[in-house]
C-alpha cells in the first residue's frame, strides 16, 4: 500500500465535524432514509469520558449511567442484531437535557443530539401512553397550554395553583413536587401590552427617534423579530419589556411574531411530535422576516439554544437553517452590534448587587460569562458568579416528584455559593434557574436585560 | 462591529490560559476563545518541565535543557524565560509544590511506575517516591482505573525506596461498577450519608473506617484521586486525622480531577486579571495578508468578527486538532501556518510503538519571537504568535515536557504580544 494519487484531498476544516474529513465507506444502517444518520457522532466517540465528568446527574446518581451512555454507546449497541431487539434503556428519562456534554466532547460528538432522538424513540415505543408518568411530562412539557389558560384569569390561578391541598392531590395524583411554588402569572401578558403600546409601529416610531439622537440613519437597517417565549410573556413581562426599551434605545425596531413554545421542555421529555408542531409554526413565521433582513432575538438562553442547535440537529423544515444561523441570544447579539461595553462603562445604576448563575443553555452557546464581563466595570452593582455547577432544575425535571431530591442535589453547590457571596439578588437569563434560585435562596431574581435597561434609563 | 481586545487568545488548555494571563497581568485588554472546554480535563494535574532526554531520566530540568536540539521551544526561549514562565504559575496556582528546588521531584502513578515531575498538587506531595514511609495503596473494586495491589508490585518492582501494599475495597456507599469519577468527588466533597452495614454515616469516615482495617501500621495511604473537588483539602484532612497517617491521591488517566482542580485555580487566576474568556464557539477563519484584520467566530452558524491588535495561536496539537493531518499532509486548520513534515506518508513514523516517531513533533514552525514561518522561513503574520503543543520541535510525551512548553511559549506569546501592541 503506498499513497494514491486517486485519494482526494481534503484540507477543509469542518470544526463542527472534525472527524468526518476523511473517506469511509458509510454502511447503510438504517431501515428507512428519513432517519438521522448518527454513525460519524458515535465513531468519533473515544471513550474518553469528559462528557461524564459534566454531567450534573452522574455527579449525583450513580445509577445513572452518563451521557457516554446515553448517546454512543446506547447507539452502538442498537445496531447489532441482537442489539436491535432491546429496546431503549429507560434510565434515558434520568437525563435532565442539560446539554453540558455537547460543549465538553473534545471530539465533535453530537450527544444532547443522541440523547434527544433516544428519548424520543423510548417515549414513542416504550412509554406507555395510557401512563400517569405519560400525561405528567406531556402537561409539563406543553407549559404554554397551562399558561395560556391560566393567563385569562391570573389571579385566580395563582391562588389556586399554590393551595396546598390542591398541590398534595397533584403530587399523590399525578407526580408534581409540592415541594415547590408555581411561579405567579402576570396580571396582563406581554403580547398583551405589547398589542396596547401599538405594536411594530409604536417600535417603529421610538427607533428611528433613538437613530437621530444616535447621529445614524432614520431609515438605518437595524431589525429584529423577539422570540419571547412563554414565561416572559405570561410570567416575566418585566423582562420582555426591559428587551423592548433596551433594543428600542439603540435604534433598533422589533417586531413580536406569531410563536409557540421552542420545545426545550418537550425535548427533555422525548415529546418530539408536540415539538415539531410548535417548531413548524416558529420556523414559519421567523423563516420569512429572516429573509426580509430581520434577525431573530431571544431573552431565554434555552428558547435561543431550541432554535439554533436543536431545530436544526432535529427537524427538516423548510427555512429551518436560515433561522438557526440568525438566532441570537438578545444580550449577546447587542454585545456583536453595538458598543454596549462602551455604553455602560460609562453608566451607574442604581440596583442591588447580583449573585449570577450561567445557565447550562448559556453555557453551551458560549455565553456563559457574559453578565458577569459587562457588569463588573458597570458602576452602582457589584456581580459575582455563584460558580459553574448546574443549578439542578433542568425546567420540568425539578418539578418531577421523584426528581425532586436529585434535583436540590445537584443545586447544593450552587445554593452554598449563593450563600457564600455578599449579594442577596440572584442574577439568571433562565426561567426555570431562577425557580431554582428562588427556591434554593428565597431570593428575588433578575434577568440581565433588566440591570442593562436599568442603567439606560439611568442616562 | 467586531468584538475587540487588545490581545486575543485562541485555545483554553494550559498555553492558552497562561498566555492570556501573561498578557492581561500587563495590563492589556485580553479575550480568551476556546471551542470546547479546557484540556486541562485531561492533564493529570501535574506540571512536568523536563522529564527525559534521550530516554534518560532528568534530576536538574534547567540543566537537561542544554542537551536539547537547537529547535527545540526550551532553546528558542532561553532558559531564563522559562524560569519566569514558571514563576507566574507558581504565583498564580496556590496549593502546588516543587517551586523550592530546580530538581525534579519523583510522584508514583497509577500504574505504578514513578515519573520525574516539575510540580505537583498539594494532595499528591505525601506520596513522594524518595520518602521511605511505608505506604498502603487503597483502590475501589467500583474503579478499576486504579488497581491498587497492581500497582504497589510495581513499584516495588522499580525499586521504590519503601514497603508499599495495595489493597482493594468496596467504596462505602456501594456505587455502581460505572459510577463517574465526578460521583466520588461529590460524595466525599459534600460528606454525603452514606448506609455502611445497616448504619447511616458520613462518606469520609466511612470510607476512612474502611480502610482502618487494612492500616497495619502504614505511615501513609494513597489513594486514586478522587478525593473530592471543592474541598478536596479538607476531605484528606479529614481522612488523615481519622487513620492517624499522611494521605495523598495518585494522579490518574483522564479525566482527571486534579486537572479538572487546576483548571479551575487557573481560569479564576484569569478572571482575576481581568481578562474575558469564553467556551463553546470555534475560530474558523480569518483576514488579512501578511497581518491578521480580525478572526470569525462560529456561534452557531451564524460567523461573528473578532478583532484585536495581537493574537495568540494556542490550539493544541494533534490531539486537541490544533494541528491537522490527512493522507495528503499535515496543516494547521485556521491560519494555514506552515507545518513541516516529510512529503512520503509512511516516513511519519516508525514499526515500534515507543519508536521516535516523527509525527510526535509536528507542529508550526517558529523562531525565538514564536512567529510561525512559511517553507522559506519567513514570518507569515506580523501579529500572530504560536504557544503550547501547536509548535512543532518537541515531543512531550517522551520528554515529559508538555506542560513545561505550553507555560513558557504561552508566557512567552502573551508577554510579547503586549510588548508588541500599537
Amino acid at each position: 500500500m503506498s499513497d494514491s494519487a486517486d485519494t482526494p484531498t481534503d484540507d477543509t476544516f469542518e470544526p463542527t465535524e472534525p472527524n468526518t474529513g476523511e473517506d469511509f465507506e458509510p454502511v447503510q444502517v438504517f431501515p428507512d432514509e428519513g432517519t438521522m444518520d448518527l454513525r460519524p457522532g458515535a465513531d468519533s466517540c473515544t471513550k474518553c469520558s469528559t462528557c461524564d465528568t459534566n454531567c450534573p446527574v452522574a455527579e449525583v446518581d450513580d445509577s445513572f449511567p452518563g451521557p457516554k451512555f446515553q448517546g454512543p454507546e446506547q447507539w452502538r449497541l442498537k445496531q447489532t442484531d441482537e442489539g436491535e431487539e432491546f429496546g431503549i434503556d429507560d434510565s434515558i428519562m434520568d437525563c435532565s437535557n442539560c446539554m453540558r456534554c455537547d460543549d465538553a466532547c473534545p471530539s465533535g460528538v453530537p450527544l444532547s443530539q443522541m440523547h434527544n432522538e433516544a428519548r424520543g424513540e423510548y417515549v414513542d415505543e416504550e412509554m406507555s401512553k395510557l401512563s400517569v408518568e405519560y400525561w405528567r411530562n406531556r402537561i409539563l412539557a406543553n407549559y404554554r397550554t397551562s399558561a395560556w389558560f391560566a393567563s385569562k384569569v391570573p389571579r385566580l390561578a395563582n391562588a389556586a395553583m399554590n393551595f396546598g391541598p390542591a398541590r398534595w392531590v397533584m403530587e399523590k395524583t399525578m407526580g408534581i413536587t409540592s415541594e415547590r411554588e408555581f411561579p405567579a402569572f402576570a396580571t396582563e401578558t406581554f403580547r398583551e401590552w405589547w398589542a396596547a403600546r401599538g405594536g411594530a409601529a409604536t417600535s417603529r416610531e421610538h427607533a428611528r427617534e433613538a437613530r437621530e439622537r444616535m447621529g445614524e440613519s432614520r431609515d438605518a437597517d437595524k431589525r429584529v423579530a423577539y422570540f419571547h417565549g412563554c414565561y416572559s410573556n405570561y410570567n416575566t413581562p418585566e423582562v420582555a419589556k426591559s428587551l423592548v426599551a433596551t433594543y428600542e434605545h439603540f435604534g433598533y425596531e422589533i417586531v413580536v411574531p406569531e410563536q409557540r413554545c421552542s420545545g426545550t421542555p418537550m425535548f427533555a421529555n422525548g415529546m418530539l411530535d408536540d415539538a415539531r408542531r410548535g417548531a413548524e409554526v416558529n420556523v414559519s413565521s421567523f423563516a420569512d422576516l429572516v429573509e426580509q433582513g430581520y434577525d431573530a432575538i431571544a431573552s431565554c438562553t434555552s428558547c435561543s439554544m431550541a432554535l439554533r442547535q436543536e431545530y436544526p440537529e432535529l427537524f427538516d423544515i423548510d427555512g429551518i437553517e436560515d433561522v438557526a444561523e440568525h438566532t441570537f441570544e438578545a444580550v449577546e447579539y447587542l454585545r456583536i452590534h453595538e458598543d454596549l461595553e462602551g455604553e455602560l462603562a460609562g453608566s451607574s445604576v442604581d440596583f442591588p448587587d447580583l449573585a449570577y448563575h450561567a445557565p447550562c443553555h448559556a453555557r453551551n452557546q458560549g455565553l456563559e460569562r457574559q453578565a458577569v464581563e459587562l457588569f463588573r466595570d458597570l458602576d452602582g452593582v457589584a456581580i459575582e458568579d455563584v460558580g459553574e455547577s448546574c443549578s439542578g432544575i433542568s425546567g420540568t425535571y425539578g418539578w418531577k416528584a421523584e426528581k425532586y431530591e436529585k434535583s436540590m442535589a445537584i443545586g447544593e453547590e450552587m445554593f452554598e455559593h449563593m450563600d457564600a457571596v455578599e449579594p442577596e439578588t440572584g442574577l439568571t437569563e433562565c426561567p426555570t434557574c431562577s425557580m431554582q434560585m428562588e427556591h434554593g435562596s428565597g431570593y428575588e431574581i433578575r434577568h440581565p436585560l433588566e440591570v442593562i435597561d436599568a442603567a439606560i434609563a439611568e442616562e | 462591529m467586531a468584538i475587540e481586545s487588545d490581545v486575543l487568545v485562541i485555545g483554553g488548555g494550559l498555553a492558552g490560559v497562561t498566555s492570556a494571563l501573561a498578557a492581561a497581568r500587563e495590563g492589556a485588554s485580553v479575550r480568551l476563545v476556546t471551542y470546547k472546554q479546557s484540556s486541562l480535563r485531561q492533564a493529570s494535574g501535574l506540571v512536568d518541565l523536563l522529564g527525559y532526554v534521550d530516554d534518560e531520566a532528568v534530576v536538574d530540568p534547567y540543566d537537561a535543557m542544554d542537551k536539547l536540539h537547537d529547535e527545540h521551544p526550551y532553546r528558542l526561549l532561553g532558559r531564563d524565560t522559562v524560569r519566569d514562565g514558571m514563576a507566574l504559575f507558581d504565583d498564580a496556582v496556590a496549593g502546588y509544590y516543587g517551586e523550592h528546588t530546580d530538581a525534579n521531584a519523583l510522584l508514583p502513578t497509577h500504574g505504578g511506575t514513578v515519573k520525574p515531575t516539575a510540580r505537583y498538587p498539594a494532595g499528591a506531595a505525601a506520596g513522594i517516591a524518595t520518602d521511605d514511609r511505608s505506604t498502603l495503596l487503597v483502590g475501589f473494586e467500583t474503579l478499576a482505573d486504579f488497581d491498587a495491589p497492581l500497582a504497589a508490585t510495581h513499584l516495588d518492582a522499580a525499586g521504590a525506596p519503601f514497603a508499599t501494599d495495595g489493597v482493594t475495597i468496596s467504596f462505602p456507599g456501594d456505587l455502581r461498577a460505572d459510577a463517574k469519577v465526578t460521583r466520588y468527588a461529590k460524595l466525599l466533597d459534600q460528606d454525603s450519608d452514606v448506609a455502611v452495614g445497616g448504619r447511616i454515616v458520613g462518606a469520609r469516615t466511612a470510607l476512612a473506617d474502611r480502610v482502618k482495617a487494612h492500616l497495619d501500621g502504614h505511615e501513609r495511604v494513597g489513594f486514586p484521586a478522587v478525593l473530592g473537588d471543592d474541598h478536596t483539602e479538607t476531605v484528606r484532612a479529614t481522612l488523615e486525622a481519622e487513620l492517624g497517617a499522611a494521605v495523598f491521591e495518585v494522579p490518574m488517566g483522564p479525566p482527571s480531577l486534579p486537572g479538572l482542580r487546576l483548571e479551575d485555580r487557573l481560569f479564576e487566576a484569569l478572571d482575576e486579571a481581568g481578562a474575558n474568556f469564553e467556551a463553546g464557539n470555534p475560530v474558523v477563519g480569518f483576514e488579512g495578508e501578511d497581518h491578521i484584520d480580525h478572526v470569525l467566530v462560529d456561534r452557531k452558524g451564524a460567523t461573528v468578527p473578532y478583532s484585536a491588535d495581537q493574537y495568540v495561536l494556542a490550539t493544541g496539537g494533534l490531539v486537541s486538532k490544533g494541528v491537522e493531518s490527512t493522507r495528503a499532509g499535515v496543516t494547521e486548520p485556521i491560519f494555514d501556518c506552515h507545518v513541516p513534515h516529510p512529503a512520503d506518508r509512511y516516513d511519519w513514523f516508525e514499526d515500534g510503538v515507543f519508536d521516535d516517531h516523527a509525527f510526535a513533533r509536528f507542529g508550526v514552525d517558529v523562531g525565538p519571537d514564536l512567529r510561525p514561518r512559511d517553507p522559506q522561513g519567513e514570518v507569515e503574520f506580523d501579529n500572530l504568535r504560536a504557544a503550547g503543543a501547536t509548535l512543532g520541535g518537541y515531543d512531550f510525551a517522551a520528554e515529559k515536557s508538555g506542560s513545561g512548553v505550553s507555560i513558557a511559549t504561552g508566557y512567552a506569546a502573551g508577554t510579547h504580544a503586549v510588548e508588541d501592541l500599537t
